[in-house]
């Protein structure tokens, strides 16, 4: 008996979390490519039509706009974040006084919900109240930034939004990965009379090509699931200017009872995910196994 | 005593006590969960429990109904629904045929609601010709309400026709005032669309292209009219209107800032919780043209098990409709009563003239449901028909491109 407990119990204690997850993420991801082939409306329904939702979704310039937004969101978001996270960690790094309370300063968004971020610059950015009537209030009547109530603009209004909230995080990876580089390295380079700015490009950066890619990934999920932000800060208009496929599946699902239509744009976003990560455990895995 | 006799005993005891009492109850879903909201279902509440009643209350606040409706669909779902729930036009249809409405046609038939009722109003109610829902009120939609002061101040009256409004804007807009308060959310641009419709196309291009959604309605010349219109009307609007809630528009007009905003009734009741007296600060008329688009709370009556929950719908369905609930729920709500023969000597001019246009537009058959805010077409295909509306609002959309858009998303609605 204790023997077969010595050989089992990893399994035994690992099988209800196992068994959770296997129903309630593939189990439910298996259900939704089910309802996707549906015509459900307003409750599911089981009988399969073909790939008619698909072809609806593809049909929808919302839709489109919804697509369009995720790529200029995500790769001004993830690019820009990385950027300046980079930066702020590269000058932290300089053994400059005070460290601790900066470092903190600059982590704080982190700490609020999205809500709260997305009202504050909804605050922020709206012409009559944020910062064009301050700056006309100051004296420039012709100075305008209406962003956020201008379609074509309103979407990157988001960007810096989530910028400004998790850049501060990416600053935090950064930091960490550039404590870690062997300092007797960075000694030797700076015997051998190496400028600074080349032992961070040559050296510091590319050994933390890890960190690099765990920013990314973890800056990729964000973009793709952010709903909270946009709901908060436009609420995915003008119009529909700034939907993204979360909005637009939440729209389906709980306001136009149309279930089948969000169960396809749910299975879209999942491959969109799965096109970033499963590279990313490819390689992951691939570097195990050598 | 042995176990088995105390559980004899104690089920038989049970047994006799609901045979007998068969006190009605109902658990009731709804969203009116703010305040003048809240305090009419506490006069339906009360009502309930004084005819002997339980009321279970189940309020879900939260997204316009949606959060309800969520809530709803996973009761339904796990085959425990609530006896009555706020739900209004196709969507009660929609639930029916699921197969989970119940049949209240007794109560109906005898309360006689078939002639207290408009018919157009009494169709929404009704699945397959049973009765399965119970009117709470009459929401107008098509409304457009006024600044007294800045009109006099202009020198200009109620505008009549859509040529009079931009004529009047025109003048209001030389003179530094913001015409028309709008908030730029999805639901108030397709409100203002669908009273431009009306206005420019008259009810029956209305009921043809917004009701039966007639693919050649859609895309005629008359509703390239109507976005042309808002076109028009996007110049009215002051810079600012993203995202602005309806209530914030509506002060906008109450201070004088803007003159006009075009919103259904429950914009009188922000009027005149500030003590805005109704023709003396702010005017009240329909939006230019002719017909009556409402918007029409009901509950829908889902089915449920057992005698007592069963006598307490039956219950419920009875007071919803009876002379007094309508009355003194429609005076907290600022809408008018859904039945014709309640005396209105209590209500403001504004209802008055709701309830007169509501007869004589039911005569005329020119009494519509309003598809801003779904009386007149199922969530998917409304909701495509706004998203074009939106996007037309507010990007610089030709009218020619709008209407063929609208024609695509309604076609790829189904």
């Amino acid at each position: 008996m204790s023997e077969w407990l010595e050989n089992h119990l990893p399994k035994v204690v690992l099988a209800p979390s196992f068994i959770a997850v296997l129903i309630f993420v593939y189990g439910f991801i298996g259900w939704t490519a089910w309802v996707s082939l549906t015509r459900s409306k307003l409750l599911p329904k089981y009988e399969i039509k073909g790939f008619i939702q698909y072809e609806r979704l593809f049909d929808s310039p919302r839709w489109d706009t919804a697509i369009n937004n995720l790529y200029v969101f995500g790769a001004l978001f993830i690019v820009i974040a990385m950027v300046l996270g980079l930066l702020l960690a590269i000058l932290l790094d300089q053994k400059i006084r005070a460290e601790g309370a900066i470092r903190t300063i600059y982590l704080y968004p982190m700490a609020l919900s999205m809500i709260v971020t997305g009202t504050a610059w909804k605050w922020i950015l709206n012409p009559g109240l944020g910062i064009e009537s301050m700056v006309q209030g100051w004296g420039f009547p012709n100075f305008e930034f209406d962003w956020l109530v201008n379609p074509d603009y309103a979407i990157y209004t988001i960007v810096m939004a989530a910028i400004w909230q998790s850049s501060g995080f990416v600053m935090a990876l950064f930091l960490a990965g550039l404590r870690s580089v062997d300092g007797e390295i960075i000694k030797a380079a700076q015997v051998d009379g190496i400028p600074t700015w080349r032992i961070y490009t040559a050296i510091i950066i590319p050994s933390m090509a890890p960190i690099f890619l765990s920013a990314f990934i973890v800056l990729a999920h964000l973009a793709i699931k952010s709903f909270d932000l946009v709901i908060a800060l436009t609420g995915g208009g003008p119009g529909y200017a700034t939907d993204l496929p979360a909005t637009y599946m939440y729209a389906m699902a709980f306001s136009r009872g149309d279930i089948g239509q969000a169960a396809s744009s749910a299975m879209i976003m999942m491959l969109v995910v799965f096109a970033i990560v499963v590279p990313y455990l490819y390689s992951e895995l691939r570097a195990k196994n050598d | 005593m042995n176990r088995f006799a105390f559980a004899t005993v104690s089920t038989l005891a049970v047994a006799a006590a609901s045979s007998v009492v068969a006190e009605p109850q109902a658990e009731v879903l709804h969203w009116w969960t703010s305040g003048g909201e809240a305090k009419s279902v506490a006069v339906l509440q009360e009502e309930f429990a004084s005819n002997g009643g339980t009321w279970t209350d189940m309020p879900v606040a939260g997204g316009g109904g949606d959060a309800a409706m969520t809530a709803l669909r996973a009761r339904v779902l796990a085959g425990n629904a609530p006896a009555a729930v706020q739900l209004k036009g196709p969507a009660i249809q929609e639930w029916y045929e699921e197969g989970v409405l119940a049949d209240i046609s007794s109560v109906a038939e005898a309360e006689g609601w078939a002639e207290v009722l408009p018919a157009s109003i009494a169709g929404h109610m009704k699945c397959e010709g049973t009765w399965c829902a119970a009117p709470v009120n009459v929401h107008r939609v098509d409304w457009i309400w006024a600044n007294a002061d800045v009109l006099a101040a202009n020198g200009i009256e109620m505008p009549t026709t859509w040529e009079e409004f931009n004529a009047a804007a025109d003048k209001l807009q030389a003179a530094g005032v913001i015409p028309l308060a709008h908030g730029g959310q999805a639901w108030q641009d397709a409100t203002v669309f669908e009273t431009v419709v009306l206005g420019i196309g008259g009810p029956e291009f209305f009921q043809k292209a917004l009701v039966d959604l007639d693919p050649e309605a859609l895309t005629s010349d008359t509703m390239v009219q109507v976005f042309d219109q808002m076109r028009t009307l996007r110049g009215y609007v002051d810079e600012n209107f993203s995202g602005r809630d309806w209530n914030l528009a509506t002060a906008m007009v109450m201070n004088g800032e803007a003159a006009f905003q075009i919103m259904g009734d429950w914009a009188k009741g922000e009027f005149l919780a500030a003590g805005k007296k109704p023709g003396e600060d702010f005017l009240c008329a329909s939006t230019p043209g002719d017909g009556y688009l409402y918007n029409v709370d009901s509950f829908a009556m889902f089915d449920v098990e057992g005698d007592d929950k069963k006598a307490g719908q039956d219950l419920l369905a009875k007071l919803i409709v009876a002379p007094n609930f309508q009355k003194v729920f429609n005076l907290n709500k600022g809408s008018i009563p859904a039945r014709t023969d309640v005396a209105l000597d209590d209500f403001d001019i504004c209802a008055n003239l709701s309830a007169k246009d509501m007869g004589a537009t039911s005569d005329a058959g020119s009494l519509l449901p309003s598809y801003a805010h779904g009386m007149a077409l199922r969530g998917s295909q409304s909701g495509a028909i706004t998203d074009v509306v939106t996007a037309h609002f507010n990007s610089d959309m030709s009218s020619a491109d709008a209407v063929q858009q609208l024609a695509d998303a309604v076609a790829n609605s189904y």
